[in-house]
């Protein structure tokens, strides 16, 4: 799988290579602020970027900006965003369109080496990974009645699906077995009134687009 | 205020004593002066008397613009009087440098030209009138003093002669050498007056100096706010750009360690998991302190966004409202930000409470932020619970800050913001 990195911090631009390359993936090209992401992508068309959001010149949301350039430009290229600090604005603004081939995380998650890697191929495969921070965040600013219709173990399978986790990852999570899963699910989306959705990443939108609607 | 500061001379108030004589010297010369407004006046009347309405309506208005061209060289010449004679400086007032007469008439309806010409006209002339009767009883005194060197020349059926009314020219005398003395006192007295006269009504308006005063204090303030502002921020950059970067890049290494050396020896792969655990504390450690000094969201999205992220944070549910549709400036965004941040950790610290209420609310020019929980209560400003940095930050942008905690709660954090500085 190829891979394209826009980190400014050298010393982690380094560590993500190694990471990257001992785990089998192929980083075609890694740099240093938003342009050259852009370039970088035209040419090797990799399977995914992996982006920095706080990047030169501004130091502000250049990573946000450029990946959303980067889904308009080049759609079958997945993007998974790094930040030191998540916010649910940006991911609204990320996801606004398209929650397919997206991901969003701290970059403390990076630390966790094997759960980062499966959240970058569930992105680079089309998929969503959403940070539990980030989720926590919408769920916040979704105070609505419909989420205190949900028991706290339904909640805890809505955060996970919002983070873009599969079943088997679900049940994983939460130590359950896969059938109980999906009648929690079915659950969720009968008492909030989702259409039922086939397809994880089609599920994920469903939930998110919920998150976010009536958001005060 | 005025009186303190005109140089007291109590024990010098001798007729002889040149401190007297300054003064008297000061009230004589002013006289002039003060009568000169009256003069530009009186003047068209006294050369023409006024026979009908239309002369009389002309005759009113040209003393006015006399007055009014006269009212800054004379205030200079009062001025000038006050600093040679008694050595009191009066400043100038400040629009007057580089102003020529014609600038002030044109400035007719200037409050300081009005309170010129109230002393020229009011003030000043009541001053003179008071300076012409003490320059009178100074001669009077003097008369009647030095009554006796010239009685004896009298004949003797005067009424002052000294052959024939001993006792009357003696009593007088004594009345002049009284009054001699009595009249440093009067002489005092009017110049007292007089500078603060001049000071009040022909130098710089206190109130206005006061007002510039304060504007200039609340600017430096702000500028002080500001840069203690700034001052997070780069203490915020410094810290993601350099420890954090370090601190995930050390993190990931040991998570890469735990994962690839799994031939290692139980100990030594134990000693890594707790390393790597350990460095991923310190990173959300580090990340919600980081968070609470001034979050990049702030600027770029405002208050809404930024306070999610520390909302979201809290392990006990919050209700999060915000409707601030205006955004208010920078600094009063980052000291609300700060105070709910602070507030959120104080509950989580010390409320054991089971719900947060945080409510933003701008209406007109004044943001509320209020933080209710159900916790214990009990909260104050000596517990060291940090609600005096608080207090001092809501103060620094002249806020309001209220805090109601009874023993056994609810804790309500009140906040009142002026949005613009």
């Amino acid at each position: 799988m190829r891979i394209v990195i826009a980190e400014d911090s050298v010393l982690l631009r380094a560590g993500l290579i190694k990471l990257l390359e001992t785990s089998g993936f192929e980083v075609a090209a890694a740099v240093g602020e938003a342009d050259g992401l852009l370039a970088a992508v035209a040419e090797h068309r990799p399977d995914a970027a992996i982006v920095d959001v706080r990047m030169p010149p501004g130091f502000t949301d250049e990573g946000v900006r450029a990946a959303l350039v980067l889904r308009k430009e080049f759609p079958d290229v997945s993007v998974l965003l790094l930040s030191q600090f998540v916010e649910e604005r940006y991911a609204a603004d990320l996801l606004a369109t398209n929650t397919s081939g997206v991901g969003y995380l701290l970059k403390d998650r990076v630390a966790d080496v094997s759960g980062f890697l499966d959240a970058l191929r569930r992105v680079a495969a089309g998929g969503t990974a959403l940070d539990p921070e980030v989720v926590s965040q919408l769920l916040l600013r979704r105070n609505s009645d419909p989420l205190e219709r949900l028991t706290p173990r339904e909640r805890e399978v809505l955060a996970l699906m919002a983070e873009g986790r599969s079943n088997a990852g679900i049940a994983a999570g939460l130590v359950v077995s896969e059938s109980a899963v999906a009648k929690h699910i079915n659950n969720i989306f009968a008492k909030l009134d989702l259409p039922h959705a086939e397809g994880d990443h089609r599920r994920v939108l469903a939930v998110l687009r919920f998150l976010d609607g009536d958001s005060t | 205020m005025l009186s303190s500061s005109v140089p007291r001379r109590a024990l010098t108030h001798a007729p002889w004593s040149r401190a007297t004589w300054r003064e008297t010297v000061f009230v004589a010369s002013g006289v002039p002066l003060q009568f000169a407004g009256w003069a530009v006046f009186a003047l068209p009347w006294t050369l023409w008397p006024a026979a009908d309405v239309m002369v009389i309506l002309i005759w009113l208005a040209l003393p006015v613009l006399g007055v009014a061209l006269l009212a800054h060289p004379l205030a200079a010449a009062h001025r000038e009087r006050c600093w040679a004679v008694l050595g009191v400086d009066v400043p100038p007032l400040p629009r007057e440098e580089g102003a020529s007469a014609w600038d002030a008439l044109r400035d007719l309806r200037s409050p300081e030209l009005w309170r010129l010409i109230r002393y020229h006209l009011v003030v000043g002339t009541l001053v003179g009138l008071a300076g012409l009767a003490t320059v009178a009883l100074w001669a009077v005194g003097l008369a009647l003093t030095t009554v006796g060197s010239y009685a004896w020349a009298l004949p003797a059926d005067s009424p002052l002669s000294l052959t024939g009314h001993a006792v009357r020219v003696g009593a007088l005398t004594a009345a002049g050498v009284a009054l001699l003395l009595a009249t440093p006192y009067l002489v005092h007295g009017v110049v007292r007056w007089d500078v603060g006269a001049i000071r009040s009504l022909l130098g710089p308006d206190p109130t206005k100096e006061l007002q510039k005063r304060v504007e200039d204090l609340a600017e430096k303030r702000a500028d002080v706010v500001d840069a203690a502002d700034l001052e997070r921020r780069r203490i915020e950059r410094d810290l993601h750009d350099g420890v954090q970067q370090r601190l995930v890049s050390l993190a990931m290494n040991l998570g890469l360690a735990r994962e690839t050396l799994k031939d290692l020896p139980p100990e030594a792969l134990q000693v890594i998991v707790e390393a790597h655990e350990e460095s991923k504390e310190i990173l959300t450690d580090l990340r919600n302190f980081i968070r609470g000094l001034h979050p990049a969201v702030l600027e770029d999205r405002g208050l809404d966004a930024a306070l999610s992220g520390i909302a979201a944070r809290v392990p006990v549910p919050v209700r999060l409202e915000v409707d601030v549709p205006r955004r208010a400036s920078s600094t009063v965004e980052a000291v609300a930000y700060f105070v709910v941040s602070e507030a959120l950790t104080n509950v989580v610290k010390h409320a054991d409470a089971s719900s947060v209420d945080v409510r933003v609310l701008r209406r007109g020019d004044v943001l509320h932020v209020t933080v209710a929980d159900d916790g214990r209560g009990g909260a104050s400003f000596d517990r060291g619970t940090g609600l005096r940095g608080l207090a001092r930050r809501v103060n620094s942008v002249d806020g309001t800050f209220r805090i109601t905690s009874p023993e056994g709660g609810p804790t309500i954090l009140t906040v009142e913001l002026p949005c613009a500085l």
